[in-house]
């Protein structure tokens, strides 16, 4: 066990190089970003070129991805072109969508797996009817209006909350936008809970402890939900990166400055040192998610041993 | 399983613990300055570049320079007209060498005086290749301009200074054209001539950290891409000082946030209320909503670098385009009334005196889609027969009044395949198409105005190899008047000769020019006597808070 | 494992369907394959037939639209701008003053191609990927996952518009490769978790004591028991591919008129807010795309039952 996690940690380094390499050459091939920041103007070629050799983009996509390696060992990630370093950045972004992950989690563990456990016990009854409508919804209806209309009415009309998350952005001020960003991955834990309930409560070890006389609820959580939840654990380990990643759309409604929207930024701004710091960590999260969720298979499922 | 059903209700606890604090609420939210007082709470977004006076090319950072800064000039927020701020007079006899003398009594918010040096050394910087300034171009027009900036890639500069430039005493320099202008003198309200603090100089990263300037408000605290308060200026020794204790500037990285948050009552002044709004604003705000024009037109360009839209009969296949968009239907659907149908190529703004003519354009800005057919066909029809109306789409609602256009198109041709939309993922992508000459079809172009004069709608635009001429028109006719224009002896005869330049335009029509954009705002019923600049930022020093 | 009493256990599964297909269960002498009994159990199973049926009405309109629509999608009149019903009209105009019926009748050829071959595509290259990592584990499992891990951290509005910048292309095609080519990572997951626990089965460890190859190991014993949670996430992603394409296109990077999509109108509705003022332009796009969902949510959940060898 302690081998295979020096051995996963040992793997990314590689991960790491190969990662930064291919956003590195990704936002490369968007093309030159210093036309954008003239606005309608043609750039004065002069002004131009020194902006270029400023964020060295006039040398070769190698030599500036070497460069970017060496001054990364120094900590320094660069800057992004309204001059703010990138750590600086990724220092105020990171702890946000941390939390607003975390509630958005949370959310998505309780209700998902309740939903699911009990759609999957209440299979075609009324319960498990209104969940999956309720599932339609989610998908038909865009993020966007969900959350504008949500926050409107709780923060408009109802005055619960405040529109707007203040730039500390506090766990109660992040429920809101939390749950309206869990609310597609809710739709996949609930029906992923549902589906190996529906398939684990016809197994043998579930009809012994039947039979062995334990009480209902003891057979539904150790019994049937422990090896039910290898699918929905491996789910929510990579939904821990995307919805630190992928905020985008929840974090303008509530004007939230997380990794999403200065991602976003860095992309349209093309703007490689921004890009490449927050990928970085985003592959970072995702690697250890992945290695969590890895070993917690041998704790759900004791027959998976790991060398 | 023990353990996993002890996180479970651990899990179950916390979410119950932060449902509590919700509904308790209140604290430090992070906001700095304070909402005691009568500071006015106003919408901001984050500038794109740092904040310097001659780097700062956008809205949001022009805000700021705004409030913090005083040129030479002033542009009337109501009227538009350069009147002196700093200027105590600015005098020429050739309009090529001019004296400028600044008042007495002016201070930065650092106590230091504002002298003559303090705008020669901001200027020298601004323009100095070295700073890579990206409004140094301003500067071009001063003599010695080429040594502290060449033209070449990669050149050096082979001076520190502008030789037109020279201070005379404290308070007075000159300034020596490389040509005449006459108008030269009214683009000094623009925030790229403002003045500097030698402490700008003494250490660059500090005073970055908290700009300081000699306007009427003064920088209390600022977090990077969060808020900025700012606090009214004491000493300033304008006559529109603040009428406010401070303003409050929150970044809200979507206007959607920032017009609900002033419904919810947390915040007093939105600028550019978002496009998705607009149709309900006037019930949601009723006399709170501000619709007034700003010096913004948007046209549609040709690439007349390509031969396919330069040849002798195009003009009229490009009149055609523009007696087939239904101006005034896209305008009230698209824009709710926010925008008015152009009728020529500068804005309403400039007033009839300044150069503003409602009646240049005429039918061919009309929409008549029988006429419109007539003239596509008579000039050999659209290249290919068909036609892509390109522009970013990442920023702005472009891709609504782009369907508009291209549907109106299409009516008016009878061909629902004629007219095609081509988005292009981002603004940069966008202008490297545009700045590279490889279009082939119409593309959005725009112009807001750095200051409020004629020549700044015409000359940047259509002059030939000028820096916003996008669409590659060059005509001779044109350069002569506007070239005659500049050295025209007083502001009548320039203003008449650009008319005149303007109807090349029209004759020629390398743009078709679409609507003059209006300024949008709304605030709470905290704040009262709101109201926008030509420039379509709010008048911030006005704001009385009840 | 046939099973011809059921006790009356409160595990058991309750809808009709079920319980027709249990009780249509086979005599145990007659051996037959599983995908042969498989379609024996779904052709019995009601929510089979009325999701086929839903699926076939889709296609059919998909390939042939002006069946049951009559106008152009493309001819817009600015004037009736979100205009409510009229007649003939009875689905209203959207913003621009098209037809609603008519965009939302022809807009289900995209959707439903992109939503298909997209998903198809994510769940060929998640499932092989995440098998092949599951099933030999070491070295090939550090190599696929560490790729998946870097896959999962690319954010799709880069991936698509360098993707794009390479193809120069725009349509359907370039769409369902783009989602593809960035999907994938979360069906390899989903794929590896469920064959490491399908591996450690008892069956399968008889399988491979008796000699059974690593192909006949993975295609006969362990896939049939990994499905599952394979169907389930293609299916919600059949619908969140669908709402994925509008946000391409609205990027640049996906479809252009004259194609009309589901995605492209409910993005347009909720761009604009419009949805305040004329609920009736996103209702109808986004009904239609919820009606494609719940049939392929349908099926996906009978094709699991009819695969299932406990249920029989």
């Amino acid at each position: 066990m302690g081998r295979y996690v020096v051995r996963r940690l040992l793997q990314m380094i590689p991960v790491f190089i190969g990662a930064t390499f291919l956003i590195f050459l990704m936002v490369f091939a968007l093309g030159d970003p210093v036309t954008g920041l003239f606005g309608d103007r043609a750039p004065d070629a002069a002004t131009a070129a020194r902006l270029r050799a400023e964020f060295n983009l006039d040398k070769p996509v190698w030599q500036q991805y070497v460069l970017y390696m060496g001054n990364i060992f120094t900590g320094d990630f660069g800057t992004a072109f309204n001059g703010r370093p990138v750590t600086e950045l990724l220092a105020d972004a990171l702890p946000i969508s941390f939390r607003l992950m975390l509630v958005a989690i949370v959310f998505e563990i309780v209700v998902g797996i309740v939903l699911g456990v009990v759609t999957g016990l209440r299979r075609g009854r009324a319960a498990d009817t209104s969940v999956l409508m309720a599932t339609l919804v989610v998908i038909a209806i865009p993020t966007f209006v969900l959350g504008t209309t949500l926050q409107f009415f709780l923060g408009v009309q109802l005055g619960w909350i405040n529109p707007a998350v203040s730039p500390a952005a506090r766990f109660d001020e992040l429920i809101v936008p939390g749950i309206i960003l869990a609310l597609v991955s809710l739709a996949y834990v609930t029906r992923l809970t549902r589906t190996s309930i529906v398939e684990n409560a016809r197994a043998d070890y579930v009809r012994t402890a039947v039979a062995k006389g334990l009480p209902r609820r003891r057979v539904t959580v150790r019994h049937l939900l422990r090896n039910s939840l290898i699918p929905v654990v491996t789910y929510l380990g990579a939904d821990i990166g995307t919805l630190m990643a992928g905020a985008i759309v929840t974090e303008r409604i509530f004007n939230i400055q997380g990794v999403g929207y200065q991602l976003y930024e860095g992309i349209l701004r093309q703007n490689s040192p921004t890009v490449v710091g927050f990928v970085t960590v985003l592959v970072l999260i995702f690697l250890i998610a992945n290695l969590l969720v890895d070993l917690l298979y041998a704790v759900l499922d004791p027959r998976i041993r790991y060398a | 399983m023990r353990k996993g059903t002890r996180l479970t209700m651990a899990v179950a606890g916390a979410t119950a613990v932060g449902l509590l604090a919700t509904s308790c609420g209140g604290g430090d939210d992070g906001y700095g300055g304070g909402d005691g007082g009568s500071t006015v709470r106003a919408s901001w977004g984050d500038p794109q570049n740092p904040l310097e006076p001659a780097n700062t090319n956008e809205v949001q950072g022009g805000k700021v320079m705004d409030m913090i800064f005083r040129g030479l000039k002033r542009y009337n927020p109501e009227t538009a007209a350069a009147e002196d701020a700093l200027a105590e007079s600015i005098e020429t006899e050739d309009q090529q060498n001019f004296t400028i003398k600044i008042k007495q009594g002016w201070t930065f918010s650092d106590g230091t005086e504002v002298m003559a040096k303090s705008f020669v050394d901001a200027w020298n910087y601004g323009a100095n290749i070295e700073n890579s300034q990206i409004n140094s171009y301003f500067f071009q027009f001063i003599d010695g301009y080429a040594d502290v900036h060449p033209e070449d890639e990669g050149a050096e500069p082979t001076a520190d200074t502008m030789s037109g430039l020279e201070v005379v005493d404290d308070h007075t320099f000159t300034v020596r054209l490389t040509e005449p202008f006459s108008l030269w003198p009214d683009t000094l309200g623009y925030t790229a001539y403002s003045p500097l603090p030698q402490a700008f100089f003494d250490d660059h990263e500090a005073w970055l950290e908290k700009p300081v300037g000699n306007g009427p408000y003064m920088i209390d605290s600022y977090s990077r891409s969060q808020s900025m308060g700012l606090v009214k200026y004491d000493d300033y020794a304008g006559d529109d000082e603040a009428r406010n204790d401070g303003v409050e500037l929150r970044v809200y990285t979507d206007n959607n946030t920032a017009y609900t948050d002033l419904q919810a009552g947390n915040l007093d002044v939105i600028d550019d209320i978002p496009a998705s709004q607009l149709k309900n604003v006037e019930s949601d705000l009723g006399d709170r909503y501000i619709n007034q024009p700003a010096g913004i037109i948007q046209t549609v360009s040709f690439p007349l670098y390509d031969d396919a839209w330069s040849g002798e009969d195009m003009v009229k296949v490009r009149q055609g385009l523009s007696m087939a968009i239904n101006r005034e239907e896209i305008t009230a659907k698209i824009f709710a009334d926010t925008r008015t149908p152009a009728t020529d190529f500068t804005s309403p703004v400039l007033e009839e005196s300044g150069g503003y003519e409602p009646d240049l354009c005429g039918d061919i800005c009309e929409y008549d889609p029988e006429k419109a057919k007539e003239m596509i066909e008579d000039g050999g029809g659209l290249p290919g027969g068909t036609v892509t109306l390109t522009s970013n789409v990442d920023t702005g609602s472009h891709r609504q009044w782009m369907d508009a256009a291209c549907n109106s198109i299409n009516n008016a041709l009878g061909d629902t395949g004629a007219c095609t939309v081509n988005p292009v993922p981002t603004f940069a992508d966008f202008r490297n198409q545009v700045t590279g000459d490889s279009m082939t079809g119409m593309f959005r172009s725009g112009w807001q105005m750095d200051y409020p004069l004629i020549q700044n709608f015409l000359q940047p635009l259509y002059y030939t190899d000028a820096s916003s001429n996008d669409s590659g028109y060059s005509s001779p006719d044109f350069d002569d008047l506007v070239d005659r224009a500049n050295s025209a002896d007083d502001e009548d005869e320039a203003i008449d000769l650009f008319k005149q330049a303007q109807e090349v335009l029209r004759d020629d029509m390398p743009v078709i020019p679409l609507w003059y954009q209006n300024g949008t705002a709304g605030h709470s019923e905290r704040v009262s006597d709101v109201k926008l600049n030509p420039f379509s930022v709010p008048v911030y020093t006005e704001v009385t808070v009840s | 494992m046939p099973e011809p009493s059921r006790p009356d256990t409160p595990f058991e599964a309750q809808g009709a369907a079920v319980a027709e297909a249990v009780s249509s269960t086979p005599d145990p002498g007659k051996a037959r394959s599983l995908s042969s009994d498989a379609w024996h159990d779904l052709r019995r199973n009601p929510i089979f037939v009325i999701s086929a049926l839903l699926i076939l009405f889709l296609v059919v309109i998909s390939i042939w639209p002006s069946l049951i629509a009559t106008r152009d999608p493309l001819y817009c009149q600015l004037g009736r701008s979100l205009d409510g019903p009229a007649p003939g009209h009875w689905f209203g105009f959207d913003t621009q003053g098209c037809d609603v019926y008519t965009r939302t009748v022809y807009g289900a050829r995209a959707s439903i191609a992109v939503g298909v071959c997209a998903t198809l595509g994510v769940a060929l290259v998640g499932a092989v990927v995440g098998g092949l990592a599951g099933f030999f584990g070491g070295f090939w499992d550090a190599l696929l996952s560490r790729t998946t891990d870097v896959f999962f951290a690319i954010p799709l509005v880069l991936g698509a518009i360098v993707f794009l910048s390479m193809i120069k292309l725009t349509g359907i095609w370039p769409v369902v490769l783009v989602i593809a080519a960035l999907g994938w990572p979360q069906i390899a997951r989903i794929t590896r978790g469920a064959v490491i626990t399908a591996k450690q089965n008892d069956y399968v460890q008889a399988a491979r004591a008796l000699g059974a190859g690593n192909s006949r190991l993975l295609l006969r014993h362990i896939l049939p028991n990994a499905v599952a949670p394979v169907i389930v996430m293609a299916t919600i992603m059949l619908g969140t591919f669908i709402a994925l394409e509008a946000t391409l296109s609205f990027l640049g990077v996906g479809l252009r008129p004259p194609t009309v999509s589901w995605g492209v109108d409910i993005s347009a509705a909720s761009d604009g807010m419009q949805f305040r003022n004329a609920p009736h332009i996103l209702l109808y796009p986004a009904a239609a795309l919820s009606l494609c969902v719940l049939a392929f949510i349908m099926m996906g959940d009978a094709v699991r039952d009819a695969l299932d060898p406990k249920l029989r």
